[in-house]
Formats: C-alpha cells, structure tokens, sequence
C-alpha cells in the first residue's frame, strides 16, 4: 500500500514538472465565475497562442470573495484576482501587493463586467413576492449570505439599504429598521453565495434567494426553469466585480505581460460575448444590445452615489460594530 | 483466578448463572432494538445516502465523475499527503510511546496531554496556526519568499495540516497495550545478548504489531479525510491542491452533486476497506493473544 | 538496562515541538498583539460568548446522549450474540474514517425539509437541519465511537463472577446494574464521555454544513473563527482561538488524570 503510495506520489512530481514548461497562470476569483473562466480561459489561451506561441496552464481557485483575498494577502501566488467587490482588491493592495492605484489600470474602474442582484423565488411565486417591501412580511422566509464573509451578500444588503433610503425619503433609522426586519426574515446565512444558492434550490429552504443576476439564471440552467421564477424589484444596485494584477507576484513570477493581457482581452469582442453567454453584463454595447432580453429591467443605482464608494461603505456597514452587527438580532 | 465468586458459579445451577448475567428477554429486545434504531439512524443512513446520491445519475456518470482529470488529481494528492505524514508520524509515535513506557521521568502526563492536544484542536486553528507561521504576513513568510519556498498553499503545508491533525493516533494506540506489557521481554532479550535495535525489531515490534496496524490504519483513515485543516492551507487551486475532501466540496458548490457524491463514496469505500482490515486485525490479535493462554 | 531513551525521547520532543507546539504558540504570540483590555473585549463580546456557549453546550448534549446510547451498543455487542454482530461492531468506526465534510453533506440532505428523515419531521412540525438540533445530531455522529470504543473493552474484561455474587446475595437485577456495573464501567464511561465531548467542540466540516449559521443562533466557534480571517481580522480570531484551546488543554488534562485515577482504583 505505502509502495502504491510512492509510486502515485512520484508520478504527481512528475506530473508537476511537466506542466512547469508552459506558462502558469493563477487566477484567484470568489464563487459564482467558475463556468465564465473556465470558458473564457479557453478562449484567452486560443487567443495566446495564437499570438505568441505560447501555451498557457491556468489554474483557477474559487471561493468567497473575502476569504480568497486572505489567502492572496497570505502568500498565494495569483498572478490575478478577479474578485466580487472592489474593497477585497483593496484588502490586498494594502498590503502592498498591488499597486494602490488599481482601479484606474483598467477601463470602467476595472470591471470589464458588471452585475446586479435579484430576487429567484419558486414557480408560480406562491408568496408573491414582487419588491424589497414584501421581504419584510412575516410570512416570507429570505435566503441570502453573510455579508461578514460574502461579497454578493454585501451587494444585496446595500441594494436592500438603498432601497430602504428610497422609500424613507433618507431617513437612516427607517431604512436600519427596514433592512433588519428583513434580516429577521433570514433562516440560514450560509458564508458564500452558493451555500445560499444550494439551500435555496437543493434544501428547499426559504421563498426568496437574494441573488446575484447570473446565479440566478445559472440556478435555472442547473435545477429547471420548471422549478423557479426571477422577480425583479423596482430598484437595485450596480454590481462591479473588479480585476486587478497582483504587481509583487507578476513580478516575481516573471509573468507580469500574460497577466496584463489576460484581464485587458476581457475588454475584447470575444471575451465579452463570453461574459454575455454567462449572464453577467457585458461593458460592450454591442454584446449587451445581443443579450439584452436576457437581462432583467431594473433601475439600477451606484455604491458610488448612494454609499460614497466600497471603502466608506464597509466602514460604516460591515465592519466590526457597524451597522450589519447593530441591527442584526436573529429570531426575536 | 480465585477470585471468591468462583467458588460460588460452582454451587449454582447453570441457568441461574444465565439468569444472574442476562436481562428479561423483553428488556434485551428494547436494548438491541435502541441500539439498531440508533446505529441506524446515525450511521448507516448517512453511509446509504452517500451511495444513492453517488448512483442517482447511474453507474455510468458515476464512473465518468471518477475518471475526471481533476478527480484523479486530487485523488492523486490524497494519496500523496497520506503517504508523506502516516510513516512520519508511525516513526514519531512509536519513539513517544517507546520513551513513555519504557522509562520513568517527570512530567510525563504533561507531555501525555500535550501528544493528545491535536486532537481536540479545532482542524480550523490548526490550519490557522500554520498560514500564522509561514503566511506572508506571518513570521517566515517573507523569508520563504525571497527563497522561493512554497508552504502554505502547497503540497508542504496541506502535509503539515495533516501530521498535525493525525499526530496522536499511533502513540495513543500504543501507549496503553506497550505499558500492559511492561518490559520482561525487552530485559530478558537484553540479558541474553541482544543490541537495542535487535530488541526492538525482534522483540517489541512482533509484540506490538496489530495495534501498530490499527493506530497506522486510523491514522491513514483520517490523513484522507482531514477537510477543515487542509481547507484553511490549501488556497483551493483546482487539480493543484485540492485533496478529495476539498474536492468534494468544490463539486458540490458547482452544483454537481452526483460527483460530489461519487467522490465522496470513494472516500466511505476507502473508511470501510479500512474498517474491514481493521476488524481482520482485531480477530487476528485476539488469536494471537488467545494461542500462548492455551498453551501455559 | 533498555537501550533509546534518549533518542526517542529526543524524536518525540523534536516532532512534538515542530508540528505542536511552535505552531501552537504562534497562537498565542499572535493574540498577545492584543491589548488586554482588547483581547477580553473580544472574548467576551456576546457574538462570541454565543458561539462559545453553543459549541460547548451543542457538545455536552451530544456526548451526554452519546454517553447513554454508546454504552447501550456497547452492552449489546459485548453481552448478546445475535447475526451480523461482526458487521455493526465494525460500522462503529465509520465516523472515525469518513471525511467530515461528507458526514455533513449526507446528514443535511437526511435532514433538511425535504430529505428522507426531515420530510417526516416536518410533519410533526420539527425541524432539525439549520437549527442547534441539527448540530447536536452531527457531533453525536462524530462522537459516537469514543464511548463505544472506551466502555466496549472494561465491559469485555468485566468479571462474571462479581455480578453473579450480587445477584447471588439476592439483588434484583436492576440493583446490579445500578450499584455494580456502572461503578465498574464509570471511569470509562467518563473517560469516552470526555473525548467525545472534546472531540465535538472543535468540530467543523460537519457542522458547517446542517447549521444554519446564524449569528447569535446557531454560529459555532470553529466558524467565527473563520469568518473573523475572512474579515483580515487575524488577532481577534486567534484571541478566540486560543480560548477553544486553553479549554480544550484543561479538558485533556482532567481525562489523563482521569485515567489515573481510574487505574489506581482499579489497582486496589
């Protein structure tokens, strides 16, 4: 057995050195861009080769956004970070592993696509749910992430806050009283966005999941479009995932030009046609006229305008003691 | 064995010895009736939920979900992670459990609990512990760095995780049986001549074999199956580092649940084989045991 | 005299030192870069003081039932002989080999509303997945062979003689068990109790997975830990960290002497 061992272990060796000859490329995302990289990354070594010769192997590690920005901050070795919200880049850059100036590198602060969240609620909509007001009912039960630890559960709490400041005319204490009566409504607060997705559809738990736009339709191709229904609500939040290169990794990899190339061909025709496939929204017109119907129509406002960027917003929302921890009393 | 009662099991009749040691036949059906109920529910339904979610595809996508590359790889990487920390720790047990029981010295219970430590350590703290030390932001991190030495997010540190998850299971296997034994043996294959390694090799090592197997066996078992320690080092690079628990994981959070299952009954297979050498095992020490009482 | 004291106590103290204790004291090092008044702020916050008191209490439950039924099983496979007995006492240490995020996986989808046992719950009104019951019931799965394992060989090595003197000298049968079986098989049973218990109060993979995870409800501490990094928060999670270990050190210690105890009892 322990020979079997060795014999399995020294081929893995072998197998790593091998790889070694092409060149590596490590792109550490949160959860739900795991079938937009695996298609684009196709795309993008075509594009590569044809280009300059060279065969690329991509490696890809997933999981929530915050955690994955850790293990960067840590030591891991991504050559770049295509993460769920800008403060996560932010995380890193730091601690000086990328440049503070990020955002400006790249077109559109860096998002070459956006999103936004809504509402996925069963067939029929038995509860009829049809804007943020009904997730305040006693009847509705909401599934959504922890935004302590996921970047979409963020998104969806500042799209409900939004909502909130809306309604009340600004009023800072309706709208805390608003977006904790539908926290009370939350019956499990899994730590990533496809915890939340799994519960939802696999477990049978809750009537509306807070959802970002592509998880939603992904939900649907996985599941059935017999199972459930998209609700959009009258408002919701712009959502911009951003890239970035980690500069001090590219740097010491050697892999600094791959790495650039790689997050600028997402600006491209082809990689936005990818990106519109996978139901984020593409930043090109042309793509986006393409996939427009399969996009939901929803007033859309900016963490820019409302909350006045990631960094105030987190400050003020998600940090320790902030207004998530303040409103946030399950069950009473 | 003269022990009082003996003279007494003597002057009963035989049945009243069954009636002294046994339950109404009504309270040994409740009592095996609770014990299947409960074995049931907690064991063997989770086990049979494994292999039905696994199959729920059919055999061929069962198949199909074992033969992926990536699969392989984290298979691979298991067995490689098993391979690495269940000899280093077998070396380090036996030496404990040797220098435990053969000698006397303070502090010996200290260093009995501090062996035990890892395993009530939250796996999540001893992931924790290991990115504190050799994370970029911890101690040796930038060191290892400039020298281009990979730990945590590597093979290096998903082995460290797993020696220190697994450490106490050889040397708590041994300790109890090694110090029941006592060292006649060992100071007798002295007397006659016998170097240290000779004593060891000739004399402890056939004496202690079958519970070496059972703490190797343990140990090997749970090196697979480790997820919260490995989970915190791993970085989750697909095919890189994901070990098949993390794996599992993976699948299941891309919504692809038969393979997670697949995956996942691959590992029960794995506990029961273990399981059915183990119970081999036991059966072939209780001869062992049983063969010298017969022929004192 | 035997030979290797020096060399294996040499190896046990190098590897001990390395893979424990370096690492473990990273902990605390890391945790004093805390003020102290930072430190109890954190510990004692009551998110915190919540998670703690659910781990903990969540384990006493479970290794209290396991305490109760184990010992039943262990009287079953060691006292009645019946088919396939071979087979259950080996299934017994399923929960030592199966991965923990498995057994979490398989008890959520046995449990959850629309699983096999929960859909059957729920019509009794009871749910058990994403609640603390739902906890309690993945580490009674995690904890199960511990007491069974403990209690199975005293019960093996158990005189006859000693039961059938008392019910010679005219005890019933329930005063048997009560004043002479469960004496005997106490320090066992603690014992199992004990690593049960310290087992189930780290516990992660499996818990994770049928918790609902709510702050407050039903947020274990292994997991507050966890998000505390994911918030780059690495001083207040080891400060939790190392409250999980000074408790589980202290629980280890009273199981070691425990064991003493027990042998020199034993011994008279």
């Amino acid at each position: 057995m322990n020979r079997g061992h060795l014999i399995a272990g020294l081929a893995l060796l072998a197998g790593t050195t091998a790889q070694a000859q092409s060149i590596m490329l490590l792109n550490v995302s949160y959860d739900p861009t795991r079938e937009l990289y695996t298609q684009y990354n196709k795309a993008f070594g075509a594009h590569w080769e044809k280009t300059t010769g060279q065969k690329i192997t991509f490696q890809q590690s997933h999981g929530g956004s915050g955690g994955q920005a850790r293990a960067v901050i840590d030591g891991l070795e991504a050559d770049v970070v295509t993460l769920a919200l800008a403060y996560d880049v932010d995380a890193i850059a730091a601690k000086g592993l990328i440049a503070t100036d990020w955002i400006n590198r790249l077109p559109q602060n860096s998002a070459p696509y956006t999103s936004t969240i809504l509402f996925l609620v069963r067939k029929g909509n038995p509860k009829k749910v049809k804007d943020w007001d009904d997730l305040v009912r006693k009847d509705v039960k909401v599934i959504t992430p922890n935004p302590k630890t996921s970047g979409g559960a963020r998104w969806n709490y500042l799209a409900a806050w939004a909502y909130g400041l809306k309604k009340f005319n600004g009023d800072e204490a309706k709208t805390a009283a608003f977006v904790g009566d539908i926290l009370k409504n939350v019956p499990v607060l899994d730590s990533g966005a496809r915890g939340s997705t799994m519960t939802f559809a696999e477990r049978g738990i809750g009537d509306v999941l807070l959802a970002w736009e592509n998880e939603a339709f992904l939900a649907f191709d996985e599941f059935g479009k017999d199972k459930f229904e998209i609700v959009a609500p009258s408002l919701s939040i712009l959502a911009e995932p951003n890239v970035a290169v980690v500069d001090k990794n590219v740097d010491k990899k050697g892999s600094r030009k791959v790495a650039e190339e790689y997050l600028k061909y997402l600006y491209s025709d082809e990689a936005q046609d990818i990106i519109g496939k996978n139901h984020y929204r593409p930043r090109d017109p042309k793509a986006a006229a393409k996939y427009k119907a399969s996009f939901a129509n929803v007033t859309l406002i900016t963490i820019d305008d409302v909350f006045g960027g990631w960094q105030k917003a987190q400050k003020i929302h998600f940090a320790e003691g902030g207004t998530f921890d303040k409103i946030y009393k399950p069950g009473n | 064995m003269s022990m009082p009662g003996a003279g007494l099991t003597a002057r009963l009749a035989p049945a009243a010895v069954q009636a002294a040691r046994s339950e109404s036949p009504w309270l040994r059906w409740a009592l095996c009736g609770v014990t299947f109920a409960f074995l049931g529910l907690f064991l063997v339904l989770p086990l049979v939920t494994v292999f039905v979610e696994a199959f729920s595809k059919g055999t061929e996508w069962y198949w199909n979900a074992l033969i992926d590359p990536v699969t392989i790889a984290s298979i691979k990487l298991t067995l490689l992670i098993a391979a690495v920390s269940v000899p280093l720790n077998t070396v380090c047990g036996l030496a404990a459990a040797w220098a435990i029981t053969k000698f006397q010295f303070r502090g010996k219970s200290i260093l009995i609990t501090l062996i035990d430590l890892p395993f009530s350590v939250s796996p999540v703290i001893a992931g924790l512990v290991f990115v504190l030390l050799f994370g970029l932001q911890g101690w040796f991190g930038p060191w290892l760095r400039d020298h281009d030495i990979k730990i945590i997010f590597a093979v290096p540190g998903i082995v460290l995780a797993t020696v220190f998850v697994t450490f106490p299971f050889v040397a708590r296997e041994l300790i109890p049986l090694m110090q029941d034994q006592g060292m006649g043996d060992e100071e007798a294959a002295r007397v006659l001549g016998a170097s240290g390694w000779q004593t060891f090799w000739r004399v402890t090592l056939p004496n202690i074999k079958w519970a070496l197997l059972y703490g190797v066996l343990l140990c090997n078992a749970r090196a697979m199956g480790e997820f919260g320690a490995v989970a915190v080092v791993s970085g989750h690079i697909r095919g890189l580092t994901t070990t098949m628990p993390l794996h599992i994981e993976i699948l299941y959070n891309e919504y692809n649940l038969a393979a997670a299952f697949a995956v996942a009954s691959l590992l029960a297979l794995l506990a029961m084989v273990t399981l059915a050498a183990m119970t081999v095992l036991e059966w072939r020490a209780a001869q062992s045991r049983d063969l010298p009482a017969e022929t004192d | 005299m035997i030979p290797g004291f020096g060399l294996a106590l040499g190896i046990t103290f190098a590897w001990l030192g390395i893979i424990v204790l370096i690492p473990l004291g990273s902990l605390f090092i890391k945790a004093a870069t805390l003020s102290w008044a930072d430190y109890v702020h954190t510990i004692t916050s009551p998110r915190v003081l919540a998670s703690l008191r659910l781990s903990f209490g969540a384990s006493l439950l479970a290794a209290m039932v396991n305490m109760v039924f184990g010992s039943i099983v262990a009287w079953v496979l060691v006292r009645y002989s019946f088919p396939g007995r071979r087979l259950v006492d080996a299934l017994i240490d399923i929960p030592f080999a199966l991965p923990t995020a498995v057994a979490g996986i398989a008890l959520t989808a046995l449990f959850a509303p629309n699983g096999w046992i929960g859909e059957q719950l729920a019509k009794l009104d009871i749910q058990v997945a994403y609640t603390p019951t739902g906890i309690v019931i993945a580490l009674i799965f995690i904890g199960l062979p511990f007491v069974v394992r403990t209690v199975q060989p005293v019960l093996i090595d158990l005189d006859a003689e000693i039961e059938e003197a008392s019910a010679t000298l005219g005890a019933t049968r329930l005063q048997t068990i009560v004043r002479v079986i469960i004496p005997a098989l106490l320090p066992a049973l603690l014992t199992g109790f004990a690593l049960a218990f310290a087992r189930a109060s780290g516990e992660y993979g499996s818990v994770i997975f049928i918790a609902g995870n709510l702050p407050m409800v039903s947020e274990i501490a292994p997991l507050l830990i966890v998000t505390r990094l994911q918030e780059f928060a690495y001083a207040e999670a080891t400060a939790i960290a190392t409250i999980m270990l000074i408790i589980s050190f202290v629980l280890l210690l009273a199981i070691n002497l425990l064991q003493r105890w027990a042998e020199k009892r034993g011994q008279k």
